[in-house]
């Protein structure tokens, strides 16, 4: 397919922030109907990269070739009129408005003057049907669909701007296996139609499995472009991170051992999840795999109060206790590291201090002045990046930003620590500090749960895993599962091939 | 649940704010309707029907430019201020000769729209919140007034004052046209590009400009077009007063009964969601109530007491309706939940429809 033209033609981007370099030379060519990875840790600039392209922001030096044609968009639309269409991890959608509304939203077809809502539904329904989906309702309101619908909605946009190159920026992050497997579907179809693709993903099987070139970026970077055949997972993690794989799980710290009971749930359960039993002991890491939708979550949310338990008994290191809401959780010394940061985790228009030191603040106020003190240890420790104290959380990356949540959590000296997707979005070195730090939490014989979508994650940190399926516990594993027997528990059935997580490492 | 026939997707439908509104409306009517017949009198004779709409019709106008405003996300304080200054212009500029009628109601409706404009610009290019542009816009049609008018101004002359006085049947000329502006704002909502861009604009501003729209345009054309249902209601009050009042406006409280009649009747406050007819089945059930207290006679101190508790209790049925996303999966007692119209998990709904072929 190389024999084509490139549809399109990047090099020598250069783009800095406020005097920091994020791109230094990049460049890459697209050829139609290629499917194209973009891989690099977080911060390597993927993101920034594909921002230039999508017009969203400026670059200071390089060149830009569409369709033959040197181009600068100075603005998102006009890239997408121009048929360079962007899905970002976070949508461009209007959850009160119809699919139809949404897809042709800022260029509605009118007919004698008026909007045409009926020619906009049918239109709608004719692009979801050329991506194979008949399951939408173009009438539904996008508040009322899956994530992975809103992302096929987004994918349908971008069609309708008849696209010859989509970038999409994390397309799984929020995706079940069987979505995923949806999704690959989706992007075969684009790839027959001579759609460009580029694909940014930190999972390295989709990688494999989708691209048939991939570009490594690190630390702003060009580290290499080409074919994926001349790649293996250990070759392109050495190339993303300059580590190989195996590092990757720190094992269990010399002297930690097993003890007792910290937290047991017998028999607990809510609307969400039933017939709860699990034991974490100290310093235990527990990992808790499933599909979206199982009930993981609502897990930890019985066990924090914040959807408690209705029925069932709870037990801290032997002493019965109720939760029913998220402060006596605290107070009782559990931890819980939520999904998603940004929403749950932080104040993001608050300084790293005020956020490290929200729960203290809100629970134990006594504390504030002492635990105010420890903070900038804290920070150095965890190697927290930002420009001190007083900067506000919503400027950092993403791995600063949930280690900014587990300070917070750490300052309360938990006696049991629940994580929940403690990696996603974050990069790899993040995701290495989040996982030492678990590890020398357990040694110093703090319990853990640890919520992972991840199965190299979840089998490579845990002692035991829990498989929660429909709302109930399925299965408990013990440490060194194999992938598929983790994921046959998370199904109900038979192992699925669906979009395991084999690399999925970063 | 593999081979479990394919599965035509439902999703729960909800019934949608705009029927609940109405359905709210029928219960207060029935209700007030046995109230009014147990102190002998009928609640559906012409002449309290003919009441009832009578009330509806200012509020109508005025609340009929709030939902626009609302939808994009902004408010409007100074309705009120826009109303007294609309009757007073007609009033004034009308001098009793019916020749007038036509330069009075485009000079009070031109005055309007140029506020409303001004509103538009200030929220829009200066960044300036809604609530406290038209609350500054409020002030400064206040200080007008108060310095210019020491009381009633002006003479409208009979031919103007019909339209607040005549009907079709029990059916007001005043109310027919707020139906009927009605009728167009929500024609404009839904066919125009500029009513579909409200809902963008209100919902998610950074949506709407990512999506190539002019963000401005449409919260400027908002506030316009309120600012002139305004003048609608005030050009109504002068007829059927027969002059202009710097008061009238005010003493309605049309700035927060519009906003209460808007939330009412389903639009969210903060913008995005909503609707015209939401906005007249909130106007109406307001003016029910009030009706239905004046019949029974009940202390005028009381209505305010009334329509109080009527905007908490339906602002907390719409926020309840809102949080009651997740559905549980398992019943009180433990049981798994029987319910059959339980939708299959997302996934699984995709795995379907990637092995039934679609793919």
């Amino acid at each position: 397919m190389n024999a084509q033209e490139p549809v399109l033609v990047a090099a020598g981007l250069e783009k800095s922030f406020f005097g920091v370099t994020v791109l230094r030379g990049v460049g890459l060519t697209l050829y139609p109907g290629q499917v194209h990875g973009l891989v690099g840790e977080n911060g390597a600039g993927k993101s920034t990269f594909m921002k230039i392209l999508a017009g969203v922001y400026q670059r200071d030096a390089g060149t830009v070739t569409f369709g033959g044609e040197a181009v600068e968009f100075g603005h998102p639309v006009q890239a997408m009129k121009a048929g360079l269409a962007t899905v970002f991890q976070e949508f461009n959608l209007l959850p009160d408005r119809s699919v139809a509304q949404n897809v042709f939203l800022g260029r509605e077809p009118r007919r004698a003057g008026f909007v045409d809502q009926r020619g906009m539904v049918a239109a709608t329904r004719s692009l979801l049907s050329e991506l194979g989906i008949d399951f939408i309702d173009p009438t539904s309101r996008v508040g009322t669909l899956t994530v992975a619908e809103q992302q096929i909605v987004e994918i349908a946009k971008a069609l309708s701007y008849d696209a010859r190159v989509i970038s999409m920026d994390e397309p799984t992050a929020a995706l079940s296996d069987n979505e995923v497997a949806l999704l690959y579907a989706i992007i075969r179809r684009l790839q027959a139609r001579g759609v460009a693709i580029l694909y940014v993903s930190h999972r390295l099987k989709e990688i494999f499995d989708l691209c048939d070139t991939i570009t490594v970026l690190k630390d702003g970077a060009l580290v290499s472009s080409g074919p994926t055949s001349e790649l293996d997972t250990n070759e392109l993690v050495r190339r993303m991170v300059g580590r190989s794989i195996e590092t990757f799980f720190p094992a269990a710290l010399d002297d930690t051992t097993v003890g007792d009971v910290r937290l047991a749930v017998t028999d607990a359960g809510n609307g969400f999840v039933d017939g709860i039993d699990l034991e974490l002991r100290a310093g235990e890491i527990v990992g808790v795999s499933g599909l979206q939708g199982s009930g993981r979550t609502e897990l930890v949310e019985g066990i924090f109060g914040v959807t408690p338990f209705t029925r069932g008994s709870m037990a801290l290191d032997g002493e019965t206790v109720r939760i029913t809401r998220a402060r006596t959780a605290v107070r009782r010394g559990i931890a819980l590291i939520t999904e998603d940061r940004k929403a749950q985790g932080l104040a993001v228009n608050q300084s790293v201090l005020d956020n490290a030191l929200l729960v203290i603040r809100g629970v134990f106020a006594r504390r504030t002045a002492e635990v105010r003190r420890s903070i900038p240890g804290v920070m150095t420790s965890l190697e927290v990046s930002s420009h001190g104290l007083d900067q506000e959380v919503q400027f950092l990356s993403g791995g600063n930003q949930q280690k900014v949540v587990l300070a917070k959590w750490l300052a309360t000296k938990p006696r049991v620590v629940l994580l929940d997707e403690p990696t996603r979005g974050i990069d790899v070195g993040a995701k290495i500090a989040v996982y030492a730090l678990m590890r020398t939490l357990a040694q110093e014989g703090v319990a853990i749960l640890m919520i992972s979508s991840e199965l190299p994650e979840v089998i490579g940190m845990s002692d035991r895993i829990l498989v929660m399926h429909d709302g109930r516990i399925a299965a408990e594993l013990p440490s060194g599962s194999t992938e598929e027997a983790v994921l046959s528990a998370a199904t109900g059935h038979a192992p699925t091939t669906a979009g395991t997580d084999l690399g999925g490492v970063a | 649940m593999s081979e479990a026939s394919v599965r035509p997707l439902r999703r729960r439908r909800r019934i949608d704010s705009t029927a609940l509104v109405y359905l709210a409306l029928l219960g207060v009517i029935i209700v007030s309707a046995i109230l009014v017949a147990t102190v002998g009198r009928s609640f559906f004779s012409a002449g309290n029907i003919r009441d009832i709409l009578t009330g509806m019709s200012v509020l109508g106008f005025v609340a009929i430019g709030q939902t626009l405003v609302i939808l994009c996300g902004s408010l409007d304080l100074s309705v009120p201020y826009v109303v007294s200054l609309s009757s007073l212009i007609a009033a004034d500029t009308m001098k009793g000769s019916a020749a007038n009628i036509a330069p009075a109601v485009l000079a009070a409706l031109a005055v309007a729209a140029v506020i409303g404009l001004v509103n538009g610009l200030i929220v829009t290019k200066l960044h300036v919140n809604g609530f406290i542009a038209t609350l500054g816009m409020g002030l400064i049609i206040k200080g007008y007034l108060d310095t210019n008018y020491k009381g009633t101004s002006g003479d409208v002359p009979w031919e103007f004052q019909l339209i607040g006085a005549t009907g079709v049947g029990p059916i007001p000329v005043s109310t027919i046209l707020m139906i009927v502006v009605a009728l167009l704002a929500a024609l404009f909502l839904s066919r125009t590009r500029t009513g579909n861009h409200m809902f963008a604009v209100g919902g998610n501003e950074q949506v709407a400009r990512l999506s190539g729209i002019r963000t401005a345009q449409p919260i400027i054309v908002a506030h316009v077009l309120c600012s002139v249902t305004a003048a609608f209601a005030g050009l109504l009050l002068a007829s059927r007063l027969g002059v202009g009042s710097p008061t009238v406006g005010i003493q309605g409280g049309y700035d927060l009964l519009s906003i209460a009649a808007v939330v009412l009747g389903g639009t969210i406050l903060a913008g995005g969601r909503g609707s015209v007819w939401g906005t007249i089945g909130g106007v109406a059930i307001f003016a029910v109530l009030d009706n239905v207290m004046s019949v029974l006679q009940v202390n005028p101190f009381m209505k305010d007491v009334v329509r109080g508790v009527v905007i908490v209790a339906a602002v907390a049925v719409y926020t309840a309706r809102q949080v009651e996303r997740r559905r549980a999966r398992f019943g009180a007692d433990g049981g798994a939940d029987t319910d059959p119209d339980v939708d299959p998990s997302p996934s699984d709904r995709v795995s379907e429809s990637v092995k039934g072929g679609s793919v």
